[in-house]
């Protein structure tokens, strides 16, 4: 009977416990069905959809170069048999592995058309001749017209060659004439500097990359003459008529590059940073190349920001010193008076002296009124800004005659080299902006990332996939094109302010607000499961020992 | 005969009449040109009213389609490039510190409300009003370094019929016109800078070479504006110009600072002295009003705002000025009491509801006239129009205009515009009550207990004058009367800006959400604890322990070996 009732105890003990058991379980499994989903899905930041392993294709990309080059024998040249085996192509490859560049130079040989031989031969046309004059000349190998053209003069070629030993013979020159007059490996290196930093980079190269401005969707070009004078000097400068006749030639041109857009201003009692000292040898104020560097400081505050754009702005400022400090020369490091009497400052400007003490005598009334001789200062000015922009100076083998570039202030292939290096350093910008942005993403899971965040960094990426292939393809104006899109929509993208909402929201005010509740729930929960663990594990030694 | 007169007369009094004379013929061939002006007035106050305009003219037009405006030469770059970015008709931007007391010192040349105001025509062709008004905005702020990017929707009206153009064409549709003011804006030098830095001279040469900011900002009230509209270039008007005005007024309280002495100096007030004039000036004047000092002979007289006053002038142009502008004694006499005239203020106790009181007075002795006024509530002052009432000598006085927009939580202000009667002699009351509203608690300013600015009501009249124009004085205005067009002789065109008001909205305590979530939590656990012990636990009937006594008695019996008890 005592064992029946303490039987019955124990059952109903054990009932008990089975109960609490699997209420425990319960409310561990509600939480954990439940409470986790429901907690996870409405603390979540909303993230949209990011192409990530594009963005990290990009990240190794391989560019290719490709330039399309003909040859022409004009006539007598070659001999009948040479000739035979005419046209002729060569694809020719360079690959630098560790840039990741691939230069392809699809050559193709034929010889003239009965045309271009009397083009070659005709005296009147004028650029004909002059070539043919100039290359009649005895140390003259190369002349390279203004459009996309060279004439290349070579010795004669015997008889008895085989065509591929002339071509091979020819070779040497005809890829010195391409790297003029297309890209050169330096060249695209230094544009690709942002990406891949390198020690291959010749100084020049980099001098030369350094000095141009950034590329960019547009520019600011704004000329400032200071007149720190204006009660002894009344200046009169025909600014508008100078950048119709000098500057605009060359914008139109590059207008497949970038929007510019030019402004000028007058600014008063405008002061160089330094006081130029006096030389008694030439009884003259000189500016010393070291002291050049403190000039801009003061007078960039007078200049004043584009209110209405956010371009870069190039500056180009013409001095007229005051007449206590004229005449005014800038000498530089080797203490020589510097012709232009001006000097650049990469990526910011140009500024030049303009003496006007010569102009009147003593006895003058102020203010004297000044004409300012417009086409020795734009002279000047367009060669800085050829420099701004990035028309890298060219330096021709020996024997290289290159045509000046005229009235337009530049020529067909000189666009052309720019927009080779514009577009490889817009695609590589880029696709650092994305990748970083991706990366920063990846890295910080607060950050909220909106549908049209996603949108621009998809539009990035396909801009630059298409600028790729059009580079690949050598269609450079449309891989420009696609470039500039890729930077405009990566730069939305990183700089979109609402990256910025949650950023800031620290880990241990998250856990300030949470633990309240989440411990003294989670505690009674993982010790019950805990209990009910070891009292399995218990139960299951206790089986062993009995089966034992 | 101007000129024959000027030229006809002693050297000494040359500069008396008229000065601009023989520069007018260089800047014929200019495009634009330049005129700066300083006018002093002693207040009735025993303070010293200094007043500065600047002004730019240039025969350009910045809207045209077709050429872009590029190349500048005295018209500063930066606003410029504003102008025909945004196509902006007419721009006025004032930045002050400090109230300016009408009753004390009479009209001001030009008047502003404390903080800042920007208030713009855009062109009839722009399409996007506001996106302009905003990026418009945000530029403007940076160019000077004022906080005006602080201007949304929240805080932009259209008034109807307040403020139209000032320059020239009749635009009606107030559809592109955006006014804005911020009533809690600081103005300090960072201000003074730039707008220092669009004046042709800088602060190098001419009359701003008296604006030192440690002096300008030692006074009790400082304002700054500028203001673009385009303007008749001659009489006839056959040309547009565009019209740039820098003004700058400042009081000097030097009544109390120079122990009491009624005298001033320019080195006392701005402690630089004049040296020369700007050079690219046409004109560069000092006026001193003598009405109250009339032992001072020379003079020239103009009508100001109505009042007949007497001007001394000193042409900095001519060389032989220098070294008289040194010093001037004055002798004080009463002066007219303003004839429009207006105050503001919040009644009402508690955090719930309160009560706008604006007081217009007009002090004309026998004219009535009608004002307009304008009232910008923010949203959070929840107006209840129903409540609004106008009395003038205590009998209903029912306005003949009402323009009112109500608020839209979070997206406009409330806009009220009456044109109200004021009888002659009188004093009449508008109140309207409001209820304040509870902000979401990322809504409130970091110092929320400070409370909460209302823009300044502005009060616009075309006031009676007392005096008939001059019209001698056409021709050669000075800067000053030049401000506002009078088309009506017999009465000027005057605006008033009441105080801004300070209101207190319900604050609560910012640690409350935390306090909250604690307090809840923490419940949430207890009660959850509970019932989760009462789920999981077992309970079983533990036997009753022996009491106290009989487990001592065990103590002992088991010390002694006898059987325990049970």
């Amino acid at each position: 009977m005592y064992l029946q009732v303490l039987a019955a105890c124990y059952k109903a003990l054990s009932d008990h416990h089975q109960r609490g058991r699997y209420a425990a379980l319960a409310i561990a499994a509600v939480v954990i069905v439940v409470g986790i989903p429901l907690w996870w899905k409405t603390t979540e930041t909303y993230r949209a959809w990011l192409p990530f392993s594009e963005i990290s294709e990009l990240d190794s990309l391989q560019l290719q170069l490709s330039v399309d080059i003909e040859v022409v024998f004009s006539r007598g040249t070659l001999t009948p048999e040479q000739q035979k085996k005419f046209p002729l192509s060569h694809v020719n490859e360079k690959e630098h592995q560790v840039d990741g560049l691939r230069y392809k130079y699809e050559t193709r040989y034929r010889t003239a058309t009965i045309m271009e031989e009397d083009a070659l031969n005709q005296p009147t046309a004028a650029e004909a001749d002059l070539s043919l004059h100039m290359l009649s000349e005895k140390d003259v190998k190369v002349y390279v017209g203004q459009r996309r053209t060279a004439l290349l003069r070579s010795p004669p070629f015997k008889s008895s060659w085989s065509l591929k030993e002339v071509l091979s013979n020819l070779d040497v020159e005809v890829e010195q004439v391409v790297s003029t007059m297309s890209f050169s490996h330096q060249d695209i290196v230094a544009a690709l500097s942002d990406r891949v930093r390198m020690a291959k980079v010749t100084k020049e190269s980099m001098a030369d990359s350094m000095r141009a401005i950034k590329s960019s969707p547009g520019y600011e070009i704004t000329f400032s003459l200071l007149n720190p004078d204006p009660r002894s000097h009344s200046l009169h400068w025909d600014i508008e008529g100078a950048v119709q006749s000098c500057i605009q030639p060359l914008l139109n041109k590059l207008a497949p590059i970038a929007n510019f857009s030019v402004d000028s201003q007058i600014l008063y009692y405008a002061v160089l940073g330094v006081n130029p000292r006096f030389d008694n040898s030439v009884s003259a104020y000189t500016l010393s190349a070291d002291s050049l560097s403190h000039v801009i400081n003061p007078v960039e505050a007078r200049l004043g920001s584009n209110a209405a754009s956010s371009n870069p702005v190039l500056n180009f400022l013409l001095y007229v010193p005051d007449s206590h400090h004229s005449p005014l020369f800038i000498r530089d490091h080797s203490k020589r008076e510097v012709p232009s009497n001006a000097f650049h400052s990469p990526r910011w400007g140009g500024i030049m002296v303009y003496n006007v003490n010569e102009m009147y005598g003593p006895e003058a009334e102020r203010p004297v009124d000044i004409n300012i001789n417009m086409a020795k200062v734009m002279g000047v000015f367009l060669a800085q800004l050829r420099l701004m922009l990035g028309v890298q100076h060219t330096h021709p083998p020996t024997g290289f005659v290159l045509q000046s570039p005229g009235s337009a202030g530049l020529a067909d292939w000189e666009l052309d080299r720019l927009l080779w290096s514009r577009s490889v350093e817009n695609i590589a910008t880029a696709s650092t902006t994305i990748t970083s942005l991706a990366q920063l993403l990846d890295q910080i899971g607060n950050i909220v990332i909106n549908d049209n965040i996603a949108q621009q960094v998809s539009s990035a990426v396909t801009s630059l996939q298409s600028a790729v292939a059009e580079l690949e393809a050598g269609n450079l104006a449309f891989a420009l094109q696609y470039s500039r899109e890729a930077i405009l929509a990566s730069e939305r993208a990183f700089f979109d302010p609402s990256l910025l909402h949650l950023l800031y929201f620290p880990d241990d005010q998250k856990f300030a607000i949470y633990i309240p509740l989440f411990l003294p729930m989670c505690v009674p929960i993982v010790l019950s499961l805990l209990k009910i663990v070891s009292e399995a594990k218990k139960r299951r030694a206790d089986k062993q020992a009995k089966s034992d | 005969s101007r000129g024959a007169e000027g030229a006809a007369a002693p050297p000494v009094f040359t500069w008396l009449s008229d000065g601009t004379k023989d520069s007018e013929s260089f800047t014929a061939a200019a495009r634009d040109q330049f005129q700066e002006e300083l006018v002093i007035r002693p207040l009735h106050s025993g303070d010293i009213y200094a007043s500065f305009q600047f002004r730019t003219l240039w025969d350009t037009d910045f809207l045209q389609e077709r050429q872009k405006v590029s190349h500048y030469r005295l018209f500063p770059k930066s606003l410029g490039q504003v102008l025909s970015k945004f196509s902006v008709r007419e721009l006025h931007i004032s930045f002050t510190q400090g109230f300016w007391r009408t009753m004390q010192w009479g009209q001001p040349f030009i008047p502003s409300p404390p903080g800042a105001e920007l208030w713009v025509w855009f062109h009839d062709t722009v399409s996007d009003v506001d996106g302009n008004w905003k990026e418009l905005t945000n530029v403007l702020s940076g160019i000077f370094c004022a906080s005006l990017n602080f201007i949304d929707l929240t805080n932009t009206v259209q008034p109807s019929a307040s403020f139209k153009p000032l320059g020239l064409g009749n635009a009606t549709d107030h559809r592109f016109l955006r006014y804005a003011t911020l009533p809690r804006e600081i103005v300090c030098t960072e201000n003074l800078t730039p707008w220092k830095k669009l004046l042709p001279c800088g602060s190098k040469a001419g009359l701003s070479v008296l604006l030192k900011s440690e002096k300008l900002f030692h006074s009790s009230f400082h304002s700054q504006a500028v203001h673009i509209r385009p303007v008749c270039q001659d009489e006839q008007c056959t040309s547009k110009a565009w019209e740039l005005r820098q003004t700058l007024n400042v009081v000097f309280d030097l009544y109390t600072s120079g122990q009491g002495k009624k005298e001033w100096s320019l080195f006392k007030m701005f402690s630089r002295t004049l040296t020369e004039a700007c050079p690219l000036a046409t004109s560069s004047k000092v006026y001193v009003d003598i009405t109250d000092n009339p032992e001072v002979k020379l003079k020239q007289q103009t009508v100001v705002l109505g009042d007949r006053r007497t001007y001394s002038v000193f042409d900095l142009t001519r060389a032989e000025m220098f070294g008289q502008l040194r010093s001037l004694n004055l002798l004080l006499r009463d002066m007219l009491r303003p004839l429009l005239h207006a105050e503001r203020y919040v009644a009402g106790f508690g955090l719930q509801t309160g009560e706008i009181h604006t007081v217009i007075y007009n002090n004309h002795p026998y004219r009535a006239f009608p004002v307009l006024l304008m009232d910008s509530v923010p949203w959070y002052l929840q107006l209840y129009i129903h409540t609004l009432t106008v009395t003038s000598k205590s009998r209903d006085n029912k306005p003949s205009y009402i323009h009112y927009q109500p608020a839209k939580d979070r997206h406009r202000p409330h806009l009220l515009e009456m044109l109200i009667q004021l009888p002659p002699h009188s004093m009449t009351e508008v109140t309207v009550q409001f209820e304040r509203a509870l902000l979401k608690w990322t809504e409130y300013t970091p110092d929320p207990n400070h409370g909460f600015y209302v823009g300044s009501s502005v009060v616009s009249a075309l006031v009676p004058s007392m005096v008939a124009m001059n019209t001698n004085f056409t021709q050669d205005q000075p800067l000053f009367s030049s401000f506002v067009p009078v088309k009506e002789e017999s009465s000027y065109f005057v605006r008033v800006y009441t105080e801004p008001l300070l209101v207190n909205l319900p604050t609560p305590d910012f640690s409350m959400p935390y306090n909250v979530i604690c307090l809840t939590c923490t419940v949430v656990a207890v009660g959850y604890g509970s019932f989760y012990n009462l789920l999981t636990r077992t309970f079983q009937v533990d036997e009753p322990s022996l009491p106290l006594a009989k487990r001592l008695a065990n103590l002992i019996r088991r010390i002694r070996g006898v059987p325990l008890l049970a």
